[in-house]
């Protein structure tokens, strides 16, 4: 029996499970550093988020009778970024939530891998920043990065963003750049961030234009408003989110026009918000905004098809 | 910025058989004719069983002014014509010929006496040509645009861009002054200016040969050889006069809307050889590829030789073939028999592994835009293949569907593994319906 079927005949070895794989392999750096920076217990956290995400999709997916979906690894994936969102002190059935409300409240009820409106990590930060202001603000660091008795107690400590909101003792920059400082589980460390993104900038799993206008604008903006822009590019969670949330698939622009007017609106809302906002941070409350409006942007950013386009007037000489 | 500079995909060349020397294979025992190998209406049997014919007699006769005649690539007897099945889906007349293995000419073969554009057009209707690069446009209806339409420019399609296929590149190796002298033809007969030759960087040695050939003829102030890096689907006829000359076919529209002719590089020789010998189209060059062949290599067979044939002549399976691709890995089409004939317009068999032929699960669409990336024409295929699972016949026409040339590249580079230009096809096939239907009601108001 011969096989027949449309062309093409060939595929490139390209899957969704690698390109979430990918971002798991970048992720992985700055979560070793977190257990460096908040101990053991970050760890747990992290995995404890991990784990039940997975479980909700297979659960859920197994409640709706969809195909199985797990092993694409973006439930992993979702897990992750969730707890490195996270204050490393966070109860465990917070977190537990936190993944219910990521996989089930904002991915699965909308149909499920691929059809998600908002990203689902960033919902579930919202969702627990809304119900428990106190735990997911409670910010801190072992205590002997901080020269205190105790060792390896996580203490109470401002972020840097929250320091400046305070008008207290400024982090310095390269304090900030190489993460010894309080702040969420995956946050805190913009070196070891940027050396993921690198790595999958260089996989080409994600494009540079949504970083590059996101952080460019929210540098600009901060420092027309005379504050220091590289404090801001390193501190909260711009890194993270600018490399690793504004360029989720699903819920952005699939052109690079479009990529690079939804980071220019992030940008603009995260600065706003960090200038003049209750809260010190914006980048999550700015990618959600820009998620709703990505199908609009995905319209107006469409290229016209080659056809449409004006011939160019003279003969090419190769 | 170039939007379309960077679109396309660059795929495994595994071109295994670029050094292979061209091997000729006569010993078919039944050579199995095809009475329709082009686009548009083919011909009508114009022998019967018992016949005798020669090779270059005509066995198939147009039906219209789009066909041209086919001819017996072998001597012999005309055993039956059958009806069948064949790989498009429709059923086809073949004539079946019992070689003698004589190769007798027809004795009444002559070179053709041409002596304006008419007669020169006349010529290569009568020689049996259609486009060899895959598509099979007849060549005389090219050569003959409307009267409105001046084509200022010639391009010779010399990118062979599909991943195995080595036969064009092995003509231009071989047969590099047999192209020319059938370009000069073209040039002279159709007064065209000036002709761009289109290769890409990968074949070098075909290459070289073809820009020495140029240099020592006599149109070497007329013709220009353009090397660009190799990138699917360069030689797509659409793609090769935009990246050749900037200038852009509109939508629906063909290559003479902007004083263009694409001609491929076999075909330029074909004529080449009719004009000097009179014998019409009854031989092809194909690369014969895939896990599944013992020995890979350029051959030259009479058209309507049997795959199965072929394969065996050539030496035989090495593994057993899961499936089998007329033409190229990305456009070409799989067949379901091993008796189906190689027709004109072929340029490669491919058999392929069970391995090869795996054909991996589909899951749902990240959105990741890598198809809209590699996409040639521009389009969004994520939002094509959506719209046509929907039967969203006017978002498709919204999303310019029918610029689709399905070279497959969103196919290729789509991590979801999904049927993008597959669905698309069938979106065609809506939209085309629709598009009847409309008209049909205007008509009817009317």
């Amino acid at each position: 029996m011969l096989k027949v079927s449309a062309s093409p005949h060939i595929r490139d070895n390209s899957s969704s499970t690698k390109i979430m794989g990918d971002v798991l392999i970048a992720l992985l750096p700055a979560l070793l550093f977190a257990y460096y920076v908040f101990g053991l217990r970050a760890v747990i956290l992290s995995l404890v988020t991990v784990l039940s995400s997975v479980f909700f999709e297979w659960s859920g997916n197994r409640l709706m009778r969809r195909p199985q979906t797990i092993q694409d690894l973006s439930a992993a994936v979702t897990g992750l970024l969730l707890a490195f969102n996270f204050p490393p002190s966070l109860p465990l059935w917070m977190a537990v939530l936190g993944s219910f409300v990521a996989i089930i409240g904002s991915k699965l009820i909308f149909g499920g891998m691929g059809h998600n409106i908002t990203n689902p990590a960033l919902t579930a930060r919202v969702f627990l920043l809304i119900c428990f202001p106190q735990e997911m603000t409670d910010f801190s660091i072992l205590a002997r990065h901080l020269g205190q008795a105790g060792d390896y107690d996580l203490v109470s400590s401002a972020t840097a963003l929250g320091k400046l909101r305070e008008n207290s003792e400024m982090s310095s920059l390269k304090q900030l750049f190489f993460g010894l400082q309080a702040g969420c589980i995956g946050e805190v460390s913009a070196a070891l961030l940027l050396l993921g993104a690198a790595y999958l900038l260089i996989k080409q799993v994600i494009d540079p234009w949504t970083p590059l206008a996101f952080i460019g604008s929210t540098m600009l903006i901060v420092w027309i408003a005379g504050q220091n822009p590289l404090f801001h590019l390193l501190s909260g969670g711009l890194i993270l989110g600018a490399f690793y949330m504004a360029t989720d698939y699903v819920t952005t622009p699939y052109s690079p026009k479009g990529k690079f007017f939804f980071g220019l609106g992030c940008g603009i809302i995260t600065a706003l918000i960090r200038l003049y906002g209750a809260t010190p941070e914006g980048v999550s409350y700015s990618i959600l905004v820009m998620n709703i409006l990505t199908p609009h942007l995905n319209n107006i950013c469409r290229e016209k098809p080659l056809s449409h386009h004006l011939s160019k007037q003279e003969v090419a000489h190769g | 910025m170039d939007f379309f500079a960077r679109s396309g995909i660059h795929p495994p060349e595994s071109k295994h058989t670029e050094h292979a020397e061209l091997k000729v294979l006569e010993r078919f025992p039944l050579i199995r004719i095809p009475l329709q190998q082009q686009i548009g209406p083919g011909t009508k049997a114009c022998v019967k069983r018992g016949d005798e014919v020669y090779v270059g007699q005509i066995i198939g006769e147009p039906i219209a002014d789009m066909s041209v005649p086919i001819h017996s690539s072998v001597s012999g007897k005309v055993e039956r014509i059958v009806t069948e099945i064949q790989h498009t889906g429709r059923p086809m007349s073949l004539v079946e010929i019992k070689n003698d293995f004589k190769y007798n000419p027809l004795p009444e073969l002559a070179p053709p006496e041409v002596f304006d554009k008419e007669s020169f057009v006349a010529a290569v209707r009568a020689s049996g040509l259609v486009g060899l690069g895959g598509a099979g446009f007849p060549t005389h209806f090219k050569l003959n645009p409307p009267p409105d339409k001046q084509i200022d420019l010639l391009l010779i399609n010399g990118m062979e861009c599909e991943p195995y296929i080595t036969s064009d590149d092995l003509q231009m190796r071989e047969y590099g002054a047999e192209i020319l002298a059938g370009v000069e033809q073209v040039l002279k007969w159709l007064e065209i200016p000036q002709a761009i030759i289109g290769v890409e960087h990968n074949s070098p040695s075909g290459n070289q040969n073809l820009k020495q050939l140029i240099q020592e003829s006599n149109i070497a102030d007329k013709v220009k050889l353009v090397t660009q890096r190799a990138r699917y689907p360069l030689g797509a006829e659409k793609m090769l006069i935009y990246k050749l000359t900037g200038r852009v076919v509109p939508e629906g529209g063909l290559p003479h809307d902007v004083g263009c002719l694409v001609l491929n590089v076999g075909t330029c020789r074909m004529i080449q050889q009719y004009l000097s010998t009179g014998m019409p189209l009854v031989r092809k060059i194909v690369t014969l590829d895939g896990e599944a062949v013992r020995r890979p290599g350029n051959y030259e067979i009479p058209i309507g030789a049997p795959i199965q044939d072929l394969v065996d002549l050539s030496g035989g399976f090495q593994k057993n073939a899961a499936k089998i691709i007329m033409g190229g890995p990305m456009m070409g089409v799989a067949v379901s028999d091993l008796q189906d004939p190689i027709i004109k317009n072929n340029n490669a068999i491919l058999l392929f592994s069970a391995e090869q032929a795996a054909i991996p699960d589909e899951s749902a669409c990240i959105l990741c835009g890598r198809c809209t990336r590699s996409c040639p024409m521009g389009l969004v295929p994520t939002a094509l293949d959506q719209a046509a699972r929907k039967e969203n016949t006017a978002k498709l026409e919204r999303f310019y569907i029918m610029d689709c040339i399905e070279c497959g590249c969103c196919t290729y580079v789509c991590p979801a593994k999904r049927f993008l230009v597959q669905n698309i096809r069938v979106g065609k096939q809506l939209v085309r319906q629709e598009r009847s239907r409309q008209a049909a009601l205007k008509k009817e108001e009317a």
